[in-house]
């Protein structure tokens, strides 16, 4: 009878939404996706659930019997789909940015900032692959390559678009480290592991220094160190308000990261971890969360000869925090969920794979309150799924950020990126200039 | 008498020369050939494949040794990889895919390079691969020869199939990279017509003077005889290409000099479609996952279905990657074009009977019949699936691997 008579208060909506449908729906109008698999992250999954969008956010979630439905609204059946929260990409190279040059071996004055193409087709590709917050970051040939940010997947025009901001209004993005034989090169950069560790330290020492004259001086303005743009980066590094996102393979090289990040008491998330296998114990004691990649073979290069699919069961059972990345280009946006997967095949949990995609990366990103997980009044950022996120065959069909629609399969641009086919390669066609015809 | 040969079983037991005699069984037995028996036993006998058919037709003989699982497939057929040429490390001791000192050298063997031990051969065999056609690398003008190997083995003799199967050539900016390498794709295409000329003048000239009975015999050419053995149609031309009016220059060259070309990469293959069914070639696709960029910017996940739709014989391929993933799983790339498109027998087929038939190794695997090589995968559920493991890989009657991957 319930059951009847939700199809019939559904049908009711339909009808009412039917006759405010002649304007075009607004932010303000209520979303509501009925029918499917609710997959929260934090709480069980509902089978047959109602989740609300309004503003941007999520404004009501349950079984579908326990959710009143809002008029007027917008009604999205997703009988046989399955919901889950908009997936959060640790560590991934998309919109071609750069920041470090050569000139030296630690630039934390230089921001990704400042070189992102927010036009460029990864950012398209990156919502095929249902990954609505990336931490877009420079490369790992520098012991510290420059500040990195975490972006949204919108349908930008430049990359302010894309930003994320904190309570206080300032951009949010951490800094990228590196160490092992990527960063090893010609002076000045460091020819040993030993030399990468002593100049990391000599750096961080400096920030201790710039902070200490800083709290010395005062209200006294005469005393205050004239602006230096990368102690000042380290800085907020040392008092957490950056998190260090640092490339570690090697098992030694991962418990250098831990060394130093007990010298000097700095937020870090480990990336890539390839041996984590081996270390797994140290790890967890540090309280280190894992950012994990996935690569369908081992090596490429010696330090990475040892990267085991088992990494994220291990670290799980040792009780760290696990996430993965793409490292796009290094694996593709589009087939995010493969990463996922793979930590199952080799023995992770599902529950923890899934939390891997979404909160347990939104936590690596400080971003857990506002996204990561189905729940009140968090972010509408979210994927809509035509099965089990675990299958080969299962296809992601609607991307939402914020409450906005961002990739539909069904729209030939958009399956263009999904897919790939020709043209494919070119970015983003303009949307409001007078060249091309709009493609949204 | 019946003493005598007992003592030689035994002796030949304990030597090994007899191999173990398994029995497979599985809820699902996709034989490749025409049939799938669900569920299926196949009987192994030494290095080949004794009987194969549903339980009721079958009896298992009491000494043979079990195993079981949920699909039976036969060994994967990787129909072009890099493995065992380009090495795990990634350093450049073991990085011999492509010399690049010139831009054409047909004579360089595959073999004289293959390092059976890689873990990169151990690593793809675990999923179920069991024959690769590996060899030189995509990158050269013509960079040189390819071979058929199981992915077993200590020395490079002991499991080939064919030691020169093709000669790997690349048209197109892929061309342009080695020493005295040309610089536009015209020039590509025109040093390769040069050469193939080049060659075929010399065969006509031995035609005219093989006549003269006293002269000494020519002296031996390492480079023209592959050549000759081209332009014989003996063995194919791999060519390399992406972009479309690349794979229309290769399409020309095969034309004009009548030589036998196999298709490889192809990323705009959906742009040529008539083209490609006019000259009735085979096409070995790029890896359904491989990176849109440069080239490739164009390549489509689909690709496979729709040559699979106009009846273009295609197999799916590990490829070769310079960074990561060293190499691919063919497994995997079939998955993929499992999800976008293909039929699942489809799938299976570009990594099985069709890679063995565009490599000219069906008689010996690609499928399970009775007679064949006792290649085979075993899975504990769909073998595309993301979260199934691969339980067992048999090649030539031996179990090579068993633990779940």
């Amino acid at each position: 009878m319930t059951k009847y008579f939700f199809s019939f208060s559904v049908f009711l909506f339909a009808l009412v939404n039917a006759f405010w449908g002649v304007r075009a729906y607004s932010q303000e109008t209520p979303q509501v996706f009925v029918g499917g698999r609710l997959i929260l992250i934090e709480g069980e999954d509902i089978p047959n659930g109602i989740m609300i969008v309004q503003n941007g956010k999520i404004t009501a979630l349950g079984a579908a019997q326990e959710v009143s439905l809002p008029v007027p609204s917008v009604i999205h059946n997703l009988a046989g789909r399955t919901i889950m929260p908009g997936f959060v990409d640790t560590h991934s190279h998309i919109g071609g940015g750069w920041a470090a040059d050569r000139s030296a071996p630690i630039q934390p004055d230089v921001r990704v900032l400042d070189s992102i193409d927010a036009r460029n087709s990864g950012f398209q590709r990156a919502q095929a692959g249902g990954i609505t917050t990336a931490n877009v970051m420079p490369g790992s040939g520098h012991l510290l390559s420059g500040q990195t940010l975490y972006l949204k997947m919108r349908d930008a025009n430049t990359i302010n678009d894309l930003l994320i901001y904190d309570k206080e209004g300032e951009i949010v993005g951490g800094v990228k480290m590196a160490n092992g034989t990527n960063s090893i090169r010609q002076a000045p950069f460091p020819g040993t592991r030993s030399k990468s560790a002593a100049l990391v330290r000599e750096k961080f020492i400096q920030a201790q220094e710039y902070l200490k004259k800083i709290e010395l001086a005062g209200d006294d303005k005469s005393k205050i160190p004239p602006r230096d743009l990368a102690l000042e980066t380290l800085g907020d590094v040392l008092q957490g308000k950056k998190i260090v996102h640092h490339h570690t393979h090697r098992h030694d090289d991962i418990l250098t990261v831990l060394r130093l990040q007990k010298e000097f008491q700095f937020r870090v998330v480990l990336h890539h971890v390839s041996d984590a296998w081996k270390v797994a114990k140290e790890i967890a004691e540090a309280k280190a969360p894992c950012s994990l990649i996935y690569i369908d073979s081992p090596g490429g290069k010696l330090e990475a000869r040892d990267i085991d699919w088992k990494n994220g069961a291990i670290l799980e059972k040792a009780g760290a925090s696990v996430a993965f990345h793409t490292d796009d280009w290094i694996t593709d946006s589009r087939l995010f969920l493969r990463s996922a997967a793979f930590a199952v095949r080799a023995g992770m949990s599902k529950k923890g794979a899934l939390r891997g995609l979404t909160l347990a990366g939104a936590e690596m990103l400080d971003l857990q309150d506002r996204i990561g997980s189905l729940k009140l009044g968090k972010d509408a950022d979210f994927v809509i799924l035509s099965g089990d996120p675990l299958s080969v065959y299962t296809k992601i069909e609607q991307t939402w950020i914020d409450g906005n629609k961002v990739f539909d399969r069904k729209n030939p641009q958009d399956r263009l990126w999904a897919v790939g086919g020709y043209k494919a390669g070119l970015p983003r066609e303009g949307e409001l200039c007078c060249f091309g015809k709009e493609n949204k | 008498m019946i003493r005598a040969f007992l003592v030689c079983f035994f002796l030949l037991l304990s030597s090994g020369i007899i191999s173990a005699q398994i029995a497979v069984q599985g809820d699902k037995v996709y034989t490749m050939a025409g049939k799938t028996f669900s569920p299926g036993v196949v009987l192994l006998k030494g290095e080949k494949i004794e009987a194969i058919g549903s339980p009721k037709d079958i009896t298992i003989p009491s000494e043979y040794r079990l195993m079981k699982a949920a699909v039976v497939i036969p060994g994967l057929v990787d129909a072009h990889s890099v493995v065992g040429l380009s090495g795990i490390l990634n350093s450049r001791h073991d990085q011999d895919q492509l010399e690049k000192s010139a831009p054409m050298q047909p004579e360089l063997r595959a073999i004289d390079a293959y390092n059976g031990r890689d873990p990169l051969i151990s690593w793809i065999r675990q999923f179920g691969v069991t024959t690769v056609h590996t060899g030189h690398a995509p990158g050269a003008l013509v960079s040189g020869q390819t071979m058929i190997t199981k992915t077993i083995g200590n020395s490079v003799e002991e499991n080939i199939l064919v030691s020169t199967a093709m000669v790997a050539a690349t048209v197109g900016e892929g061309a342009m990279s080695s020493e005295g390498s040309p610089g536009t794709s015209s020039k590509v295409i025109a040093m390769l017509r040069s050469e193939l000329l080049r060659v075929q003048n010399i065969q006509n000239q031995r035609t005219l003077k093989t006549e003269e009975k006293d002269s000494p015999p020519p002296s031996r050419n390492l480079r023209d005889e592959v050549w000759e053995k081209i332009l014989n149609r003996d063995i194919p031309l791999l060519v390399t290409a992406h972009r479309h009016q690349d794979i229309l220059s290769a399409l020309r060259v095969a034309k004009e000099f009548n030589i036998h070309v196999i298709l490889d990469g192809v990323a705009d293959a959906y742009l040529v479609i008539n083209e490609l069914q006019e000259a009735k070639i085979s096409v070995i696709l790029h890896p359904t996952m491989a990176r849109a960029n440069g080239e490739r910017e164009n390549l489509s996940m689909e690709t496979a279905s729709i040559l699979q739709k106009v009846g273009i014989p295609f197999a799916l391929q590990s490829g070769y990657e310079a960074y990561v993933p060293k190499t691919r799983v063919v497994l995997f790339e079939a998955a993929i074009a499992a999800a976008y498109g293909l039929s699942f027998e489809e799938a299976l087929a570009s990594i099985t009977i069709s890679a063995a038939k565009i490599l000219g190794v069906q008689e010996r695997v690609g499928s399970l019949e009775v007679g064949k090589d006792a290649d085979l995968a075993l899975y504990d559920g769909d073998p595309f699936e993301y979260t199934t493991h691969c339980t067992g890989v048999i090649i030539n009657g031996q179990v090579v691997s068993e633990e779940a991957h």
